[in-house]
This record gives C-alpha cells, structure tokens and sequence, in this order.
C-alpha cells in the first residue's frame, strides 16, 4: 500500500511529534522558515510511505493531510 | 489508481491556525471534539462554555455556538443551559485550574446533581496561561514556579485526583480518564468523547472526560519529552482508564440476566 502527505508548512509549529511517531523515516526536519520563525517539518518521499496516518493524528496543528491508494 | 485523501482537518474545526504553543494538546482535544461533532452531526445542535486558561479563545476554533462563563463556572451555566434547551447538546470544556481548583464547587455539584451534560477536562499539571504555577493537579515531586523544590506532602498535599473523586458520586454516569500524548490514546480519547457526547443525547446523565494534555513549554521539555513524561509519570498519578460507565455495565448484566 503506498501513500504521502501534504504538509501545511504556514501552520507547522515544529513540535517534531510527527517526526517520533513515524516508523518510516518519512519526515525530516528542514532549514527554511515560515512566517511564523519556525522551521517547518518537510516530507521525505523515500517512497516508504503507507498512509498510516499517525503523524497527522498526533499533529497538534492539524497541518498534515495524509493520502492512500 | 488516483490516491485517495483519507486524513484532513474536520469541517467543525475553523480555519484560524491555533495560538497554542508548539506540542500543546488543547489543539488535539479541539480536533477530537469536531471529529466527534462531524461524526454525530450535532454541529448545528451542540452549545460549548470554555474556560478561563489557555483555551479561553476555544470559541475561535470550534464552529459552534459558545458561551463564555466565569472563571470555573462552566458547569453551572452549562445546567442552565441544557435545562433550557434539553434539545442541544451542551459541553463544557475546563482546564485543571478551571475545573479542579476555582471552580470545583460548581463542577462537583454538577455532577452530584446528575445533570445531562458532558464535561471535557483537560489536565496538564500546571496552571498553563498564566505561567507555570502549581495547580491541585500538579504531580508529587514535580518542580512548577511557585513548588520550586518539588511538590511535596507536607506543604501542598496530594494531587486531586478528580476522575476518582467523582466517580463516587452517585449522580454521575461516565468518566474516563484519557491522554493524548501518543496516536493510540488520541484514538482511545475520541472514543470517549464521543461516548460521553451519545450518552448525552440519550439523556443518560453527567458525563466527564479528563484529558492528560502535555505543555511542553510549563513542564521546559521539548514536546516529544512532555509526551514521555505524561507516560513515564503522570499516568502513575493519574492512572488511565474508564473510572465509571453505568449504561455498558446495565446493558452488560441486562445480556448476562437473557443468557441465564
């Protein structure tokens, strides 16, 4: 089963708990801002992704939107 | 196959990005309490009373009608409401400072009186908006701003434990005790907020769900260590689980007494 997110990078606070639950190693920490000052998480297309979605119900901004097949 | 969307933000939550610190679980519990709006299409029909704290803006989030009441006094105007109109479904939403220390009366004598709301309370241990100081729920040995050496017995007491407390009293019908710190207990909270919420439309009595919610910014952790911590810690203080569920408990001995 495949799948990916879209991150809200305006809305990432970068609490990194998306980061923690993510078996995967599909999200990593980046180095751009937002217009808030934070440095919004990104999405590492390593194609590993399946839609689980355990890093948008841990995600306190409600900035990730997960898709599957 | 075109991929298809299957997580995105509720229709009851609003679009106005959240004033909570980065890791906090007020955010989460808002996001619970729309699925659950959504998923009982009550959004037409559910009023809200926030609190006094740092979700006193909750009416900026929810797309429902709210109500703000005095510091702790969620659950007397939530009676007021809900005897008013017994056709909505009326919630109050408390943090610990609101529910457990300033307004205890009213909420202790809500739910003595059985009356048909639900109660949504969120524990973090400290008094989050006004910066750190020591709530009743502060948890033995932990260090806030005005317990700089720890909470100790001899000069603060115990915790309040108030999903145990209430429990004992005989108006109530359900409280459960959940945390959102990791996506299993998220999935088990908005059980129970919906739960809590359908046994207030079937008129079943006073509902609470307590909620352990990091603040990762009070506690000086980073988020991933508040989540910890609420494991590790809390939830030695404030064991989870379901405290008092009358309705499944008649429904179980009514299939046990068909059995026989």
């Amino acid at each position: 089963m495949k799948g990916y997110i879209e991150i809200k990078k305006e809305i990432c606070k970068e609490c990194h708990l998306c980061i923690s639950v993510c078996n995967r190693d599909c999200i990593v920490p980046s180095t751009e801002y937002n217009l808030k000052g934070y440095h919004p998480v990104s999405f590492n297309d390593n194609g590993k992704c399946n839609g689980c979605s355990l890093c948008a119900i841990i995600c306190p901004e409600v900035a990730i939107e997960v898709y599957r097949d | 196959m075109p991929m298809k969307k299957i997580f995105s933000k509720p229709a009851s939550l609003k679009d106005a990005p959240f004033h909570y610190c980065p890791g906090c679980g007020h955010s989460i519990a808002h996001r619970l309490l729309c699925e659950a709006f959504d998923e009982l299409d009550i959004r037409g029909i559910a009023i809200g009373v926030p609190p006094a704290g740092c979700a006193v803006l909750a009416y900026n989030y929810l797309d429902v009608d709210m109500i703000e009441s005095a510091h702790g006094r969620g659950p007397a105007v939530a009676t007021g409401i809900k005897r008013m109109l017994p056709d909505r479904v009326v919630f109050s939403y408390q943090g610990d400072g609101d529910l457990a220390a300033i307004g205890i009366a009213e909420s202790f004598h809500a739910a003595n009186r059985g009356e048909n709301i639900s109660v949504f309370f969120i524990n973090n241990a400290v008094y989050g908006m006004t910066g750190g100081q020591m709530a009743p729920t502060t948890t033995m040995g932990q260090r806030t701003t005005t317990s700089p050496l720890g909470r100790s017995k001899e000069l603060e007491g115990h915790p309040v434990q108030v999903c145990e407390l209430f429990s004992h009293l005989r108006g109530t019908t359900y409280i459960e005790r959940c945390a959102v710190n990791t996506p299993a207990n998220i999935l088990k909270t908005k059980k129970a907020i919906l739960k809590s919420l359908q046994y207030q439309i079937d008129k079943r009595g006073f509902t609470l769900v307590e909620i352990l919610s990091p603040c990762p910014t009070n506690w000086k952790m980073s988020p991933v260590e508040a989540c910890k911590w609420i494991s590790d810690v809390m939830t030695k203080e404030f064991p989870l689980g379901v405290m008092k569920d009358i309705p499944s408990a008649q429904q179980k001995k009514g299939v046990d007494a068909h059995e026989q």
